[in-house]
């Protein structure tokens, strides 16, 4: 098996790795680093359940090779809570009810992270506009909308 | 001080794990010298199995094994019936289940044919394109009308045609009855398929420990308990040999309650072949293939009416598409037959329906699980009679709501739950003056001619539902005390994100006196409750809920009794409130529960006879039927004329389940509902050709509404307190689905000015563009 070596950081820790060389990144983050955290929907880029960032921007780690990611520092949902206390936006998804089965939670926070970052005072079609690539099935987006709205408060 | 924690807006006890990343989902399940299966599924609808040639797939490094049905032996045989057929007289049913792997024939398109094992998940994909099965291609059933032709081919040749199911109920005389109509509508309807797509898709692990002769299953599903009985049956095992937890599940919905689907029989026996655990996890294409559908049924009814707008009664004959397969019985066109009657006196009513089989996956319950077909049809007869007659649609429901003093009542024919339907309670004018208000009703009129003379088509729509909730045949919970003051709470039902961790602890804490962050909850686990059916119909907050209700009554009870002993006084003067029992009015004569706990399991000493140690309590709750919750959807939507766009400007709800837990949760499920109705009367549709193909099967062509498509939704309580349950619950996961098809062609059929007739649902801006240029 062909293997390819590589070096990244996650949550703050450096990793050096052989991987195989297609293998998605979010099956090496989920199965390899067992950051189990980053949820895997459709595999195909489209409901951003695996979103995490990749050098602070979002991106969907289903759709990238581990091997792309060599060099890259990535920050996964594990890396969001500090010392044992929830980042200001989960506790603002956890506040709003902005959850239910939780399993696209994780892609939410991370496509939420770097645009509240971009643009703190976001109006409501602004928030949507930025979840529009990211499926729910469970909260009909309302209590989101309203945690970013919360979460924007709080982080600021 | 005592706190009230039931009907309060208490923040969920599971979303720190959640929303960390430290919640154990079934594709997080990592066990030493684990393989990973793949599934060699049909790309036929129809065809048989002429051959099947693994030998290349055994070649490649890193397959172990690859079995396909002609190597199970006698482990081989059709999955269980998951429901059986009601006691309806005359009704015909003709069983047939899924088949673990297909022997020689398949019937739709993913049916699992050949199971990989491998080092992983990669090399077993890798592995699907090596196996050769050689098909026979045959002529497939699709059409509904079709299938039931003298000439049609056969799914099942031994069956000499393709029905399901033929069922019959009816009360009254409708043929008698329609003579004295002022107004007959008669009309034909179509309700599409669509997906659950659930975030989650399905997976299952599988360990067996050869040496505790022990089966350790993690499965995506909804009732852990009857599939671990299932496959302890089947594995020849004692039920306490075989473990089923589902632990969290990324959504429900409906089709994670099959018990089972091949791949729950097919993994666990693998395990053991392999002697190694065996992991498979759906991809989303397979997903579309190979987890259960639902909605398609064709309608053709008719309503007769009362120059007043009154119902004399309804006829509706149907056919509902079961797929290739029945292993959910006919719970899905019974609530369709049951449902359609809505929260109206109607007096008479013939209902028949064929269930027929055809080469497309199968049909089992999906959030609404037929009920949105019956409500599609039932408010459709009454827009259109309402038209006819000139009475206003709002005012024509209203004059068919079944008065509160009617409760309960009983429509006289049998529902899914094999009881005859008969609705607990319920008060529905209210509702409906409350969805009036809230949607601006009165003043629309004046608006709608406003925007239309700027040129904007707007359109209102009102509709009312009732949602059988709650069904037997039981739940049970165990509620403990440790010694450490913390209490668990255990039930059998599995849950999906309906913040069972959080409302069972309601119900629990007010009970015995703690705070609910001091309650845990462990759901879906059989080796932690080991009695009990799952999580669905609306039911875990009714049923199980009820039963911690019990439960945590009767710890109550203990936890008085022993701190009577033990603080030396009447147990009427002793209080139970933050973690403590007090003798009231003397604040220094008190005792920790948790010290309690440690009194009630002594190391010395006995326990007298007569008690049991511990505070500790099961119970159980099983319902005689269900409850009846109920409630109306309003919309105000727009239509773009040149593109056919929709767009929602406002949208309430006013519903009713009886007393809620937890109303923060309550709305959630609403919101998530309505989406989900939306999703399925403007966005989701399945399209298949003419071969049976599933043409749109990922998330690329299959859309599913996103944070720009479902508006912000207003929602209104009423509250009937159920009499069938001491909490007076009735459940509310599926209402906010329920309407929204109805709804929706309403109110689109206001906003063009009534130049179409809305008779389908899926709608689509192609779709409407079709219908709108038809009438021209």
């Amino acid at each position: 098996m062909n293997t390819i070596s590589i070096s990244l950081k996650v949550n703050g820790v450096q990793y050096k790795k052989d991987v195989e060389p297609r293998l998605l990144l979010s099956d090496f983050l989920r199965h390899e680093l067992d950051l189990t955290g980053t949820h895997v929907g459709c595999e195909h880029g489209v409901c951003g359940s695996c979103t995490i960032l990749l050098d602070g921007e979002a991106v969907r780690s289903c759709l990238i090779f581990a091997a792309q990611a060599d060099g890259c520092e990535l920050t996964t949902v594990e890396g969001l809570a500090q010392n044992g206390k929830l980042h200001p936006l989960q506790e603002a998804f956890r506040e709003a009810h902005g959850l239910q089965c939780g399993y696209c939670t994780p892609g939410f926070l991370m496509t939420l992270i770097p645009f509240l970052k971009e643009n703190p005072s976001p109006n409501e079609a602004e928030i949507r506009d930025a979840l529009s690539g990211n499926i729910c099935r469970c909260t009909g987006y309302q209590n989101i909308v309203k945690a970013a709205q919360l979460g924007a408060e709080k982080m600021k | 001080m005592t706190t009230q924690f039931f009907g309060e807006r208490i923040l969920r006890n599971e979303d720190p794990q959640l929303l960390t990343g430290n919640a154990l989902f079934v594709d997080d399940v990592h066990l030493p010298n684990m393989a990973h299966a793949a599934f060699v599924r049909s790309v036929y609808a129809h065809a048989r199995i002429k051959s099947i040639d693994v030998s290349a797939a055994l070649q490649r490094e890193g397959v172990i094994a690859v079995f396909t049905a002609a190597d199970m032996g006698d482990y081989w045989q059709p999955c269980p019936l998951v429901v059986p057929p009601p006691p309806i007289k005359d009704l015909k049913f003709n069983e047939r289940t899924q088949l673990p792997l297909v022997k020689d024939k398949v019937r739709h398109v993913g049916e699992a044919i050949a199971v990989i094992i491998a080092e992983n998940r990669y090399i077993a994909e890798d592995a699907i394109a090596d196996v050769y099965v050689d098909y026979e291609p045959l002529e497939v059933v699709l059409d509904l009308e079709k299938a039931l032709k003298p000439d049609a081919p056969l799914l099942f040749e031994e069956l000499k045609d393709n029905v399901a199911a033929h069922v019959i109920q009816q009360k009254g005389d409708y043929a008698t009855a329609k003579t004295k109509a002022a107004v007959v509508v008669k009309k034909k309807f179509f309700y599409d398929r669509g997906v659950a797509a659930a975030m989650e898709n399905r997976g299952i692990v599988a360990q067996w420990d050869r040496r505790a002769q022990q089966m350790t299953v993690w499965d995506t599903t909804q009732a852990p308990i009857p599939i671990r009985n299932g496959l302890a049956a089947r594995l020849g095992l004692s039920a306490h040999q075989v473990r089923v937890v589902a632990p969290y599940l990324g959504g429900g919905f409906g089709p994670k309650v099959m018990m089972l689907y091949p791949e729950e029989v097919v993994l666990p026996w693998a395990a053991i072949k392999v002697n190694r655990p065996v992991k498979w996890i759906e991809d989303r294409q397979e997903n579309f293939f190979a987890t259960s559908h639902e909605r398609f049924q064709t309608h053709t009814s008719e309503i007769a009416l009362a120059s007043d707008g009154k119902i004399i009664g309804i006829r509706d004959v149907f056919l509902h598409d079961s797929g290739a397969y029945d292993p959910y019985g006919l719970t899905v066109p019974i609530n369709s037959q049951c449902t359609l009657l809505g929260p109206y006196l109607v007096p008479n009513y013939y209902s028949e329906f064929t269930a027929v089989f055809t080469n497309r996956t199968i049909v089992t319950p999906y959030r609404g699980a037929g009920r949105q077909h019956g409500v599609f049809v039932m408010e459709r007869l009454l827009d259109m009679g309402a038209k006819e007659l000139g009475i206003d649609r709002a005012e024509i429901r209203k004059r068919n709501f079944i008065p509160p003093d009617q409760f309960p009542h009983n429509h006289e024919i049998i529902y899914q739950d094999f009881a005859p339907l008969t609705y607990d309670s319920g008060n529905y004018a209210p509702a409906l003056e409350k969805a009036k208000k809230m949607i601006g009703y009165d003043a629309f009129p004046a608006e709608q001619k406003r925007a239309r003379a700027e040129g904007k088509h707007l359109g209102l729509g009102i509709v009312s539902y009732v949602e059988g909730t709650g069904i037997g045949p039981y739940e049970g919970a165990r509620v403990t005390i440790g010694t450490n003051g913390k209490v668990s709470v255990v039930t059998g039902v599995g849950t999906q994100g309906q913040g069972h961790f959080t409302s069972f602890a309601q119900i629990v804490a007010d009970q015995i006196g703690v705070d609910v962050r001091d309650i845990s909850v462990v759901t879906g686990d059989t080796a932690e409750f080991h009695w009990g059916a799952g999580t669905f119909a609306s039911r875990g907050a009714v049923v199980a809920g009820n039963a911690c209700y019990a439960a945590g009554q009767m710890v109550r009870s203990k936890i008085l009794k022993l701190a009577g002993e033990v603080l030396e006084a009447p147990e009427s003067d002793l209080e139970i409130a933050d973690g403590k029992v007090t003798v009231k009015g003397q604040p220094d004569s008190s005792i920790t529960l948790g010290d309690l706990a440690g009194r009630a399991n002594p190391m010395r000493g006995a326990v007298k006879p007569g008690t049991e140690p511990g505070l500790e309590a099961t119970a159980y709750f099983g319902p005689s039927s269900g409850t009846t919750a109920s409630g109306v959807h309003a919309m105000i939507l727009e239509v773009d004329p040149e593109t056919m766009l929709v767009k929602i400007n406002k949208y309430v709800v006013v519903h009713d389940c009886g007393k809620m837990i937890n109303p923060m949760i309550v709305e959630g499920q609403v919101h998530g509902g309505v989406a989900q109705g939306i999703g399925n009367a403007f966005y989701e549709q399945l399209f298949y050709d003419d071969n049976g193909q599933l043409l749109n099967a990922s998330f690329m062509d299959y859309l599913l509404p996103t944070a720009n498509d479902v508006p912000h939704i207003d929602i209104g309580h009423e509250e009937t307190p159920s009499p069938l349950n001491p909490m007076g619950v009735k459940g509310v996961g599926e209402a906010g689905a329920i309407p929204v098809g109805a709804l929706f062609a309403q109110a689109v059929e206001d906003a063009l000015e009534h130049k179409i007739e809305v008779l389908e649902i899926p709608l689509s801006p192609n779709r409407l563009f079709e219908l709108v240029n038809a009438e021209h």
